[in-house]
């Protein structure tokens, strides 16, 4: 083992009635960076954080944390700290108190209490806010406060479960930023627990992207984002066409009738796989130049971009482009070799196919 | 039509059935034959057996009402951590003597209690000596609290039911086992169900009657007979009058003071039956 590694999961199984909600996960946490556990509702990913803090104990399986075993261990006697989704601020306390809840407990002097908590609050920004009542603060605020009083009582690991689930958009944006800001300052470990692709591939320095207790893939964001390793991830991390190809030989694929050279090897010759390729990654020429051809259907304006579906005879595009190019207009499609990902097929089809249906929804 | 419209029939019946008689209070304990009088407010006051009357019932309902809390505090937290059905089920075993009128129940544990009752039948076949249970304080304390325990056990239930898992968890997760838990972080955070538990008490164990007239007969009469003896039995509407308005600015006291002590608390996040 590594001394590197600060949380292992081995053989992690957690059954509810016969339903499992982890199956059989391994995964190691190295120490210090922002590791989010990235999923859709009901993959594990809370489950799996529950059982990091302690609430929860797997079915099968062992935790370990600094190569400790701490399967059973109580959370109380954890270095582990959670912010929780809806907070779970003490209602009672104000936000000195609650700030100082950990501290207390573990009898500190006076001064060293009000010390940490003073430093505390300044990094998440609210100096001053001690005396306020919990309920007098705004949602992005009590964030902060859970935040600080998790962070004050100096984790090893910061747990966050959803944590910007209740902000608007505007503020979850910030607080990403800012998480991330206080992440570097403090230098420990968190794990955050996201359903939403876009914070994941802002903050983390890695990602574990869950579905149906499984681990699907782990990686930097720009590993995810680029090489996906499933039609899963592909179509769960950002837009994304995705098209069954034949791969011909190595860097030669063909799909839709028409040959195109890619950037993936070591196939079998004739292989059956599955093609992402990126919206954004696919350009509308005009007609003619290029060998796939078809007719505008429909463009939504996105702000930024335009989402522009292109009908190809028995198949649709979908292309984000900053040009804007009316329905109906006969166009071609450009598509170049660093723009097709090629994908083993899953062996169980038909599950990924439920799993995106309920996706799309 | 306006909608305030709907509300007179009850505006009518308070003035009928709240407001006059009140008045008719007042005007019996200060006019007397139609000049003010100070007589029996003097009586009241100062007659050493309404005083001690009045001080029992104090400490009856006093420690009516902090048995109740002890008694119902753990049985609301033992609920509020069961299964929902099974806490549903429980719960109805406590509310089930609600559904039967008060002086009913009040008179079954005539028929336990008494000399030749079903609590001395079962002493006796268990070898033990017969013993006098009737017409002792303990057995009005008893029977008082017996009577008001669901109304303590209900609110206390409610709130602790309402508290999210998450904060416990948070105090586990700050460190806090489960003692601190439940000092720092559960009693706290269940106060308003307390003091409306306390409330619901204390205000009918201060004003009852019939449960000492029932259960502790002549020997031990409380506030709310000496009032009823007074007004029945003597006749004595003034002296009666004044002695309800003592009793009135008590409990009018005893709200004030739990409003007090809930205000302090700082959170109202409602859910209190008061």
């Amino acid at each position: 083992m590594e001394s590197n590694h600060l949380i292992e999961l081995e053989n992690i199984t957690k059954e509810y009635s016969g339903d499992k909600a982890l199956d059989n996960i391994n995964l190691y946490i190295r120490n210090g960076e922002f590791l989010t556990l990235l999923g859709p509702s009901g993959c594990g990913k809370t489950t799996m954080l529950r059982i990091i803090a302690g609430f929860t104990m797997p079915s099968e399986g062992k935790v370990y944390m600094d190569d400790k075993e701490v399967t059973h261990v109580p959370p109380y006697k954890r270095r582990v700290n959670t912010v929780f989704q809806k907070y779970a601020l003490f209602m009672h306390l104000n936000v000195f108190d609650n700030v100082a809840f950990g501290l207390k407990l573990k009898k500190m002097s006076k001064k060293e209490i009000t010390n940490r908590v003073e430093n505390i609050l300044e990094l998440v920004n609210l100096k001053g806010y001690e005396k306020r009542w919990v309920e007098q603060l705004s949602g992005g605020q009590q964030q902060r406060v859970a935040i600080a009083r998790a962070l004050v009582n100096d984790p090893e690991v910061l747990l966050l479960d959803e944590p910007l689930s209740a902000l608007d958009k505007k503020l979850r944006k910030g607080m990403q930023v800012e998480l991330k800001r206080m992440q570097q300052a403090v230098g420990i470990t968190f794990i955050y627990v996201t359903h939403d692709q876009e914070e994941a591939l802002t903050m983390s320095d890695t990602i574990v992207v869950m579905n149906e207790g499984k681990i699907q893939q782990i990686g930097t964001p720009a590993d995810i984002y680029n090489e996906p390793k499933n039609q899963f991830v592909a179509q769960f991390i950002g837009e994304s066409n995705i098209i069954e190809g034949i791969m011909l030989q190595d860097y030669m694929v063909s799909f839709k009738g028409n040959v195109y050279e890619c950037v993936d090897k070591g196939f079998e010759r004739n292989e059956l796989v599955d093609l992402v390729i990126r919206p954004e990654d696919v350009d509308i020429v005009p007609l003619g130049s290029a060998p796939l051809s078809g007719v505008i259907t429909n463009v939504i304006f996105m702000g930024v971009h335009y989402a522009i579906t292109v009908n190809c005879n028995e198949f649709s595009l979908m292309v984000h482009t900053t040009d804007l190019v009316p329905v109906g207009e006969h166009v071609s499609v450009q598509i170049l070799p660093d723009a097709i990902h090629v994908m083993k097929k899953p062996k169980e089809v038909s599950e990924f196919e439920i799993v995106m249906d309920e996706e799309k929804e | 039509m306006k909608r305030t419209f709907f509300s007179t029939p009850y505006i009518v019946w308070m003035i009928i059935f709240i407001v006059v008689p009140m008045l008719f209070i007042f005007y019996s304990a200060f006019i007397q034959d139609g000049h003010f009088t100070t007589e029996f407010v003097n009586q009241a006051l100062e007659t050493p057996l309404y005083i001690s009357v009045l001080i029992r019932s104090i400490v009856v309902a006093l420690i009516a009402t902090a048995l109740c809390l002890l008694i119902g505090y753990p049985v609301a937290y033992i609920l509020s951590n069961m299964k929902k059905s099974t806490a549903a089920i429980l719960s109805m075993f406590f509310i089930l003597p609600m559904w039967m009128n008060f002086l009913l129940r009040t008179y079954a544990w005539q028929v336990i209690l008494a000399d030749n009752g079903v609590l001395n039948m079962l002493l006796t076949t268990l070898g033990f000596a017969k013993g006098s249970f009737m017409y002792t304080q303990g057995a009005v304390l008893l029977v008082t609290v017996y009577n008001f325990l669901p109304f303590m056990i209900l609110p206390i239930y409610t709130i602790l039911s309402k508290i999210d898992r998450s904060h416990i968890e948070a105090a586990h997760d700050l460190g806090a086992n489960s003692a601190n838990t439940f000092f720092k972080v559960v009693l706290p955070l269940s106060v308003p169900g307390v003091v409306s538990g306390i409330t619901m008490v204390f205000i009918p164990a201060i004003t009852t009657f019939a449960i000492s007239r029932l259960i502790g007969g002549k020997k031990y009469p409380l506030y709310g007979d000496l009032i009823e003896d007074k007004i029945v039995a003597s006749g004595n509407l003034g002296l009666g009058s004044v002695l309800s308005i003592i009793l009135l600015v008590l409990v009018i006291i005893s709200i004030v003071v739990m409003h007090k002590m809930e205000a302090e608390q700082g959170n109202e996040e409602g859910g209190t039956l008061w």
